[in-house]
């Protein structure tokens, strides 16, 4: 199923004046795959969205999208794509389905299939009984589902979200993942941005980690937490000697000192920890699973970013 | 390189049939609030007819041979169409650019930023013709109109908004936020009101006066057209005014989507 390249960029730049947005970054996305972008605020991630789906011209560089060049080819890549943007850009003049009505328009879909689409996509998302109901008065959540359901009224065939679940609460966010889980069944194929690391784990089949414009990992989630963070993280309360003990027991090992606590990062296969832990005793001891975050902390850094 | 900048501020646009889906998608709102849309341009001219024209009028002489509520019923035709296209593409146009991402959730379909801003500029001109024909209605009502050739004020409105949805969307461009509007408004919309041949003869002003607001204004040309379709003759000088219209229209309507371009597509 993999096989089939659709999107696909060489040394794609992107500057606005001075600032180098995206920084000469190559990427393939796979017909039917969710293929994740992962990156802290201002890496780049919206920008190269914004590039594969036409609306920002390139600096540099080479897009195709379906083997058709970005440059020329921007209404017929367009048609194949939807896009459910970071923002809420909903009409708020008009009602749920009416939003859903006037943007088929836009994509010349007949008044009848419209409705039969908007309609089913109204069930899809679970807003049937929202349908007549103004935007204003939706929750966050049921905008998002909005802005999903808007973006899957021309039928695409690759679907791009743009941090489809930030600001949402777990309910919210469970539901988007189960629509996005059952579209790439359907055989959507997948482009999103996050900066949530659990949603990436879940729903991505391959990841590239953006900072400051450049492709700074690439993978499939669990290949690149076990090659940069392992299985296991071993979390302990701060202590002097605790830190020299593990020292001398990890010596390969990576301490991270985060607030009060040490993390122990390790290439050792399961169990070690809980072995240590079967003879001594430390303060506020947990072992944990490795994940997505403790990798995207170690290659990005805990700097705040704006 | 220099002669390309400026090239590029006029590059003629490519539009399609899909400019026609953003004019109707305006026009859906225009129609959900219409009780709004409709009922205030139809009461305000009666407060100008009343106010101005037999208040105002009882003290004034004749001007350019019109009794004045003659004189001054196609002024309030002609301003209809300024304010309704202008407002449009000003505080209509950055609003939905800037604040509720219109634009941007536009764009993201088949269509092009300039077909959405073209669109845009179709609805503004559309205002025009609605807000004028419902003041057209009540002069007629009034019994103000004698020219039979009154029913060409409607294809003039149009293009006479159209070209005040162009200027609007050029400042729309420009502007940083929506208190800066008070600069064109206060600037421009202001003193063109008053002195185009509006609400006295433009031949009273002095002659430097009259000479700007021939080059300047568009009102001084959109009110000697609409007086002479309503109680005017016909004459020679028609034909430079509307020529006026003719130049002036397709030259902003293509820098205001250059314009806009620039500011929207980094």
């Amino acid at each position: 199923m993999q096989s089939m390249v659709l999107i696909e960029t060489q040394s794609l730049t992107k500057k606005f004046g001075d600032l180098v947005a995206v920084d000469n970054i190559s990427f393939q996305v796979f017909k039917g795959e969710c293929f994740g972008f992962l990156g802290p605020n201002g890496a780049g991630k919206t920008t190269t969205m914004k590039m594969v789906h036409c609306v920002l011209p390139l600096t540099a560089g080479k897009l195709t999208v379906a083997n058709m060049d970005v440059a020329d080819h921007a209404r017929e890549i367009k048609k194949m794509i939807g896009v459910a943007p970071q923002e809420d850009n909903l009409d708020p003049d008009f009602t749920v389905f009416h939003n859903l009505m006037v943007y088929a328009r836009y994509f010349d879909i007949p008044k009848s299939e419209a409705k039969k689409r908007a309609d089913e996509l109204l069930r899809f998302v679970q807003l049937e009984e929202k349908r007549n109901v103004i935007i204003d008065q939706l929750s966050a959540g049921m905008k998002r589902r909005l802005i999903l359901a808007r973006a899957l009224i021309n039928e695409p065939q690759i679907l791009i979200l743009d941090e489809p679940t930030t600001g949402l609460d777990p309910q919210a966010r469970h539901m988007i993942w189960d629509k996005i889980r059952s579209l790439q069944k359907q055989g959507v194929t997948i482009v999103l941005t996050t900066h949530y690391m659990e949603e990436a784990a879940q729903l991505c089949d391959r990841t590239v980690i953006m900072d400051n414009g450049k492709i700074i990992e690439e993978g499939k989630p669990r290949d690149l937490v076990k090659k940069h963070v392992g299985e296991e993280v071993l979390e302990v309360a701060y202590d002097e000697e605790v830190l020299k003990f593990l020292r001398n027991t990890f010596p390969e090992a990576r301490l991270d000192l985060v607030s009060d606590r040490i993390q122990v990062f390790t290439n050792q296969p399961k169990g070690v920890f809980a072995q240590i832990l079967s003879k001594f005793t430390f303060k506020a001891a947990m072992i944990r699973d490795a994940n997505l975050e403790d990798v995207f902390l170690k290659l990005t850094g805990r700097r705040l970013r704006e | 390189m220099k002669m390309s900048r400026v090239a590029s501020y006029f590059k003629l646009p490519r539009l399609s049939y899909r400019v026609w889906s953003v004019w109707r998608r305006d026009q859906d709102v225009f129609m959900k609030t219409y009780k709004v849309n409709f009922i205030p341009p139809l009461i305000e001219p009666f407060f100008y007819l009343v106010g101005l024209g037999f208040g105002l009028g009882g003290f004034v002489q004749p001007q350019e041979g019109l009794s004045y509520i003659v004189f001054i019923a196609p002024s309030i035709v002609a301003t209809s169409m300024m304010f309704s296209s202008f407002y449009e593409c000003t505080y209509g146009s950055f609003v939905r650019m800037y604040y509720q991402k219109t634009f941007d959730a536009i764009i993201a379909t088949p269509l092009s930023l300039e077909e959405v801003i073209a669109g845009d500029l179709l609805w503004g001109a559309t205002k025009s013709l609605i807000n004028s024909t419902m003041v057209l209605a009540v002069i007629l009502a009034f019994q103000l109109v004698s020219n039979p050739l009154f029913l060409l004020i409607l294809p003039l409105s149009f293009l006479v908004g159209l070209l005040f949805s162009a200027l609007a969307m050029c400042f729309t461009a420009l502007m940083p936020n929506l208190d800066s509007f008070n600069y064109p408004f206060f600037l421009f919309i202001s003193p063109m009101f008053l002195l185009s041949g509006t609400f006295f003869s433009i031949t009273i002003l002095p002659i430097q006066v009259q000479m700007v607001a021939n080059m300047f204004f568009p009102l001084t040309h959109a009110v000697a057209l609409t007086r002479a379709l309503t109680a005017g003759g016909l004459s020679t000088t028609l034909l430079l005014n509307f020529s006026w219209f003719l130049v002036t229209t397709p030259f902003f309507f293509v820098l205001s989507i250059n314009l806009m371009k620039k500011r929207l597509i980094k």
